[in-house]
């Protein structure tokens, strides 16, 4: 278990490098740190002062690999590779264009990110899940064909839809919530119900269309059979043993986005002004400030593979016959 | 010396060949019975044939917004022509006045007056007023006709959609009956009581129901603005049906950059294994690993980027945009084939023990042969369902991409921008809700078409996944 | 005795077929009756209607079903629950599947004990161990906790014989309860179930297709064919004089010991049910059948205390038809010369753990075995599953790599370079014919790929080729134009054969050719073979599990157990007359027809895991004659005489 473990997060490190040095190549080597500069600047025409001023600034104006000017390890370390790339392996993601922590910032705007992500995650399986048992249990009959029908309309609708639709019906016309903004403490609540409300709706659709699937995949197979020829009655078998069986691959296709969370969702939290990590990427990507792009990027690798290592060890939790080793 | 020039953008070409290659699949299927018999399970569900109709409409559109050209100046001298810079399609030849009846601002759907009142000179008095639109409702004299004048179009509209619809039923009942060798009571008989072994009953209503709506539209939009007017004045309805090239563009064109990668890296992990599996799994997992906004953001930074400090190579605003779509496809394509690899390489792993591969190896068949005639055709309906059911959700995220500002160009006519433009105009009062609401109306329509094809088209294809009644 | 379940004109339908069609029969108290019937006769459809548990799409059209007083049919579901499971309970064919894989065994069997005898906490528990006990389970207590993965397949069929005790039924329906089990394991959970029922007093009802099984443990048996009953009698009876034509043919496609004649074929294919029936429905494949079959279904004729569905009830004598030719006599006594030649081959799988995967165990699938087969000769590998049978066919066909040993072929060493000339001379013919043909290739072209890849003959005459292999193995002659799935298990099974003939190979591996096939179906194969062996002087490599199969084919035997070969020797000498106390369980085991192999001693315990052997001899802690010799030394090979090759201590003088 342990050296499983340990296997595991070493073999993060490659997927790592292989992260930053994909990104290392799209954001400097690609796009020259000229190129970011004039983009930034604006204007076509801009004088290549104003560009070195620029790169100075935001210390892009080193060599890309290696510094011949420098001495010793210096000529390694005081480069865009070790200063802008290398350092995220410290967590040390530097400053944005606006001149603020990068770091401290992703420290700070993970708590409203989580408070509109996680119940949006937890509402929306339990929901999903009711639903999907609810067409099982009515299954071949009109019930389920309809809620079927249904399901494929809810996942057609576009997810700016319901944005729009829950901001303008129920906080503009209805003024039952407030439209957007955040607050600290327990003032947040009025302004996480709509998103949440938005953000589980949205995923009604496909979330409980797929698990309907893997439920059904379950019920076709022998041992409920041999549930039902013990004299269990329907609801018994499908609580006691068909929800066990389908729960291991929804419970550890959920595991992977867990850690993922902490990101935030981009659209809902920029709509409804949530002061999350989400807003702050899609910021950061509308403001083309690349510095906060690459920590994000570089953040959400880290959260992933900790996600793959989580799902591995959940299968082995929720499934006897997964061993790990 | 011709009227015209025409243009072959870069989506346009790659839509021509791919529909080349779909009609050339189509005709290799056409002669193979396996291949065909799970397409007769799809042409036997109403609900996907119903869908694969108002998909047809859609595509037809799309692909005569496919053929461009530019206009010669008229004044350009006769040895020398000299052309447009703006881009027109045979769409926009066909629609005509749709494209150039502009307002002034904000008209809402139907409406003979504009939606902000303006300061009118009426014979020397200035008055604040709701002015009347340059175009919409011009022929009519007074506000007073206005309802009954729509519902007469509509009526009128109806009662000819219907009766082509009727006589295309006819003819195809005609001719059905012949090839059947039916009397034709005797086929109408059968069709009525749904006894046709296709969806004949469907597809009928389905095709009543797009005529009418077509000619009640013909017959709206020759004398009003259909869905309103958006802030520069241009018809809504019109910007929504150029918007459904953009939207067909990206639902397929990306699916063509995902196939090849997805195909030949998933196939070649799972039957290869050892080594190749562990690089290929690497490069998946290191893509996959990275947020798909974030990787689709800098990539259209970088071509944007790219563009602005090579605007010699564009010669039209739409070549700019052009190339701007195509590297969307191009980098949504390269960011989404994990998903499908994924699953064929857990396939062809098990297919790659399965015992006619090993008989095949037993034979000392190369692997070159072994995957082409052993494990691609065993998973290609795979391949099949992963398309179609991805091309909803590539629609859908084009929308989302616009809003962030990496999806298509500004310029391009596409529901993102339609609803990235006018979202913020439901806080005026009166709510301006039209550009949206025809925006999603289009999309909803056109996802709802496609996923409920998917659906048939999986449920033929790959029974253990479906199981839907 | 009383009547225990009565049913009475029984139609199940499923979708369009009438899959079950006016079935009457009676089971008594304590009583076994057995449902006899090949694949799709309806037999398991019967059980699923009588237990009320039809799949999607099925149901009960007409008839009665009576469990002592109680109308099952008739039943509201509530009450119907406390039927299932509690006065009438089911056993399945798959155990793996069957049982829930993420629940305890304990807490499914406790489950059941909760519905019926409402049984909870200690009590459960001690009523769940004493059932264990009571089928036989060594360590109930730590077997309680145990998921199904962990447990042989055996031991998981016990154990859902408990579960099925737990509601103290007074019907056990056992739907092939032993078909998914190795001979061996058979045995064990045969006696079982007969120990239970006699304990008991349950009546029993057995659903087979294998003829053996019904032979030692049915009192009375029905047989089945295309949803209907067509004969029932006491076991006695109808095995000393099956009466339907049906029944009689089934019995001469057996093979059986001391008769290597040819064996009876029942041609052309079961009727589909979809379609409108008339007349007998064996009519289109009856040897016997006149005009009159054609057009009226028969009613059931009485016979001494047999009945049967036949207008010739009794008028066709005693004597069984007659194979159509007589057994082509392969049994050369010169030795041949040795076409191919296996030294010490071993394939052994890495197991590998740890931080850095390194290899901290090997899976010895093959450890050391040899053998010869001469050219035109049949060697039978026999063993259970996981014996290792399967690895070395493909070992020698280099389709698994061997780890180490060598493999000649006409006493050239085979290794990388030479491949091309192994792959002329020797080919497989696979066990599931489902998974052997792909399903996108026509058959043409199947036969064409050996050809193709290995450029046999011409490129212009493959095509002709194509036409005489499809004539040689039967097959009509458009078939090379169709896909497999046109065809059913049978023919699939002459299309491999045929495959595998494209080449004019030498030696031709066939890995359980027929365990997937029905007996009639099997017949086919088997004369096929031996056809084809006499017309081409093919040698085969036949690697099996089924003794009867061996007696009919082959010339050698060799019998592995846990990788490797334990004993080895003539055919005739090894069957009749086996050293090696494995191969005399093995032989033991596999139920008779007479009935008489129920008294046999059976072989205890499961087959050890190849990953971990047990030391010295491994058959010692399954063996009755064990010292403390095989507890630590493997014994050395002794040779007797005529061949006869035995692998055990008892027979080394020491």
């Amino acid at each position: 278990m342990f050296a499983y473990l340990l296997r595991r997060v070493l073999y993060a490190i490659p997927i790592l490098i292989g992260v930053n040095l994909l990104t290392f190549t799209l954001f400097f080597v690609v796009n020259t740190p000229d190129d970011m500069a004039r983009l930034q600047l604006g204007a076509k025409h801009v004088t290549p002062e104003a560009i070195e001023r620029w790169k100075v600034e935001h210390g892009y104006d080193k060599p890309l690999l290696l510094n011949r000017d420098a001495q010793g390890s210096a000529q390694f370390t005081d480069t865009i590779f070790f200063k802008h790339s290398a350092a995220m392996f410290a967590f040390e993601f530097g400053k944005g264009d606006d001149g603020r922590d990068i770091g401290n910032e992703i420290v700070t705007r993970m708590g409203p990110s989580l408070a509109i992500a996680l119940p949006v995650f937890a509402i929306g399986l339990l929901v999903n899940i009711s639903f999907a048992l609810l067409m099982v249990f009515f299954r071949s009959t009109y019930l389920d064909l309809w809620g079927v029908v249904l399901c494929v309309v809810l996942m057609s609708i576009s997810g700016l839809f319901y944005i729009i639709a829950g901001q303008f019906f129920i906080a503009k016309l209805w003024n039952l919530l407030p439209i957007s903004g955040f607050a600290d403490g327990l003032d947040a609540f009025k302004f996480v119900l709509l998103p949440v409300l938005v953000g589980v709706v949205s995923g009604i659709g496909s979330g409980s269309r797929w698990y309907r699937t893997i439920f059904l995949e379950e019920i076709g197979k022998d041992y409920v059979r041999t549930a039902r020829a013990k004299g269990l009655s329907e609801v018994r078998v499908l609580f006691r043993h068909v929800l066990k069986n389908g729960l291991i691959p929804i419970l550890t296709g959920a595991v992977v986005v867990l850690p993922l969370l902490f990101m935030g969702s981009l659209i809902v939290e920029s709509f409804f002004g949530i002061p999350g990590l989400g807003s702050y990427t899609i910021d950061a990507i509308q403001a083309q400030d690349f510095s906060v792009v690459r920590a994000m990027v570089f953040l959400g690798a880290v959260l992933y593979i900790v996600g793959l290592i989580l799902t591995d060890l959940s299968y082995a939790w929720a499934d006897p016959r997964v061993r790990l080793q | 010396m011709s009227a015209i020039q025409p243009v072959i953008l870069w989506t346009d070409a790659l839509v021509f060949a791919l529909v080349a290659g779909v009609t050339g699949l189509v005709l290799y299927i056409r002669r193979h019975e396996h291949l065909r018999a799970p397409w007769a399970g799809v042409a036997r569900q109403p609900m996907a044939m119903g869908s694969a109709l108002v998909l047809a409409v859609f595509v037809v559109i799309g692909l005569l917004d496919s053929l461009h050209y530019r206009e010669r100046l008229p004044d350009s001298p006769p040895d020398k022509p000299q052309y447009s810079v703006e881009v027109l399609s045979a769409f926009d030849a066909l629609v005509g006045p749709l494209r150039t009846q502009q307002e002034k601002t904000y008209s809402a759907p139907l409406a003979m007056h504009l939606y902000a009142k303006e300061f009118v000179d009426h014979d020397g008095v200035v008055v604040r007023e709701y002015p009347r639109l340059k175009y919409g409702g011009a022929h009519l004299e007074s506000a007073a006709a206005h309802w009954a004048d729509i519902v007469r179009r509509v009526l009128l509209g109806s009662v000819q959609g219907l009766a082509i619809a009727l006589l295309l039923v006819g003819v195809l009942a005609a001719w059905q009956a012949r090839r059947s060798r039916q009397s034709y009571g005797e086929w109408l008989t059968v069709f009525g009581t749904g006894r046709l072994g296709w969806p004949g009953r469907t597809l009928a209503t389905m095709l009543a129901l797009i005529a009418i709506a077509i000619a009640v539209l013909l017959h709206l939009a020759a004398g009003y603005h259909v869905l309103g007017t958006d802030k520069v004045g241009q018809d809504v309805l019109y910007i929504s049906l150029k918007s459904i090239r953009t939207g067909l563009v990206i639902g397929t064109l990306t699916t063509l950059v995902t196939l090849p990668l997805a195909v030949v890296l998933g196939i070649a992990a799972g039957y290869f294994r050892g080594w190749v599996d562990d690089v290929i799994q690497y490069v998946y997992t290191v893509l996959n690993s990275i947020p798909g906004v974030l990787l689709i953001a800098a990539a259209v930074l970088i071509v944007q980027v790219y563009i602005e400090s090579n605007p010699e190579l564009f010669d039209t605003a739409a070549a700019r945009a052009d190339i701007r779509l195509l590297a969307l496809c191009l980098i949504m394509g390269m960011t989404s084939w994990t998903g499908l690899a994924r699953l064929l390489r857990g396939e062809s792993l098990k297919l790659s023990t399965l015992d006619y591969v090993e008989a095949a190896r037993a034979f000392g068949v190369s692997h070159s042969r072994i995957l082409g005639r052993h494990i691609f055709p065993n998973v290609f309906h795979l391949v099949l369902i992963a398309i179609v059911l991805d091309f909803s959700g590539l629609v859908l995220a084009e929308a989302v991409l616009s809003y962030v500002g990496v999806g298509v160009d500004p310029s391009m006519y596409s529901w993102g921008n339609m609803i990235n433009g006018a979202r913020l105009e439901l806080a005026r009062e009166p709510v301006v809700w039209w550009q949206l609401g025809a925006a999603f109306a289009f999309m909803f329509t056109l996802v709802l078409a496609a996923n409920l094809f998917a659906d048939g088209v999986r449920d033929a294809f790959d029974p253990r996944l479906g199981g839907r009644r | 005795m009383s009547t225990l379940l009565k049913v009475e004109q029984l139609v199940t339908e499923i979708g369009g077929a009438r899959v079950v069609d006016g079935v009457s029969f009676t089971v008594a108290t304590g009583e076994t009756y057995a449902l006899l019937g090949e694949s799709g006769c309806g037999k398991s459809m019967t059980a699923l209607s009588l237990m009320r548990l039809l799949p999607d799409g099925g149901r009960i059209a007409s008839g009665i079903v009576r469990l002592g007083e109680s109308d099952v049919r008739a039943l509201p579901e509530r009450e119907m629950r406390s039927v299932r499971g509690g006065r009438m309970a089911m056993i399945f064919q798959e155990p793996m599947l069957a049982l829930n894989p993420v629940m305890k065994v304990g807490e499914q069997i406790v489950e059941a004990l909760a519905l019926h005898r409402g049984l909870s906490g200690q009590p459960a528990r001690e009523a769940a161990r004493a059932l264990l006990d009571a089928v036989g389970v060594a360590d109930p207590v730590r077997r309680l906790d145990s998921y199904p993965f962990e447990l042989s397949g055996g031991l998981r069929q016990r154990m859902m014989i408990a579960m099925a005790l737990a509601g103290e039924p007074e019907l056990l329906i056992a739907d092939e309860p032993t078909t998914a089990l190795d001979v061996t394991i058979q045995a064990q959970v045969l006696d079982v179930l007969r120990r239970l029922k006699g304990e008991r007093g349950m009546g029993m009802l057995l659903i087979t297709h294998d003829l053996g099984v019904v032979a030692e443990n049915a009192d009375r048996v029905g047989v089945m064919y295309a949803g209907e009953l067509i004969e029932e009698g006491s076991r006695a009876d109808f095995f000393a004089a099956p009466q339907h034509p049906y029944s009689r043919m089934l019995f001469r496609a057996l093979p059986r010991a001391g008769d290597s004649g040819r064996l009876v074929t029942i041609p052309g294919q079961v009727p589909k049910l979809t379609e409108p029936l008339h007349g007998c429905r064996f009519a289109a494949r009856c040897p016997h059948a006149a005009p009159r079959c054609r057009q009226e279904s028969p009613g059931w004729q009485a016979l001494g205390g047999q009945r049967v569905r036949c207008h010739f009830a009794g008028q066709l004598g005693d004597a069984v038809p007659q194979a159509a030719g007589e057994a082509v006599t392969s049994q050369l006594t010169q030795p041949a010369a040795d076409l191919l030649r296996a030294d010490t081959l071993e394939v052994h799988f890495p197991i590998r753990r740890g931080l850095f995967q390194r290899t901290v165990g090997r899976v010895r699938a093959v450890d050391g075995v040899s053998f010869t087969i001469p050219a035109g000769r049949t060697l039978a590998l026999v063993g259970e599953s996981g014996c290792g049978k399967t690895t070395v066919g493909k070992a020698l066909l280099r389709l698994v790599e061997p780890t180490a040993g060598t493999v000649q072929l006409d006493n050239e060493t085979l290794g990388e370079r030479n491949l091309a000339r192994l792959r002329r001379q020797a080919q497989m013919v696979f066990q599931d014919p489902f998974s052997s043909l792909n399903p996108r290739m026509r058959v043409a072209d199947i036969l064409l790929e050996g050809m193709d890849a290995l450029k046999v003959g011409e490129a212009t005459q493959r095509r002709a080729a194509v036409a005489r292999l499809l004539k040689q193995v039967g097959l009509p002659d458009d078939a090379g134009g169709r896909y497999p799935h046109a065809f059913s298990g049978g023919q699939r099974q002459r299309i491999a054969i045929a495959r595998a003939l494209a080449v004019a190979p030498r030696l031709v591996i066939c890995d359980e050719p027929t365990s997937a096939l029905d007996v009639s179906v099997q017949a086919q194969i088997l004369n096929l073979l031996k056809d084809l062996q006499a017309e081409l002087g093919l040698a085969y490599l036949f690697i099996t599990h089924n003794l009867a199969v061996v007696e009919y084919l082959a010339h050698e035997v060799a019998v592995m157990y846990l990788g490797r070969i334990v004993e080895m020797g003539p055919a005739a000498d090894i069957l009749r007359t086996p050293r090696h106390p494995y191969t005399q369980a093995l032989i033991a085991a596999v139920p008779r027809l007479d009935g008489r192999g129920g008294q046999q001693a059976r072989l205890a315990g499961d087959q050890p895991s190849p990953l971990d052997p047990p030391s010295g001899c491994h058959f010692h802690p399954r063996c009755p004659h064990a010292s403390e010799t095989c507890r630590r030394v493997y014994p050395r090979a002794s040779t007797l005489a005529g061949n006869h090759v035995v692998s055990c201590h008892l027979l080394t003088p020491s």
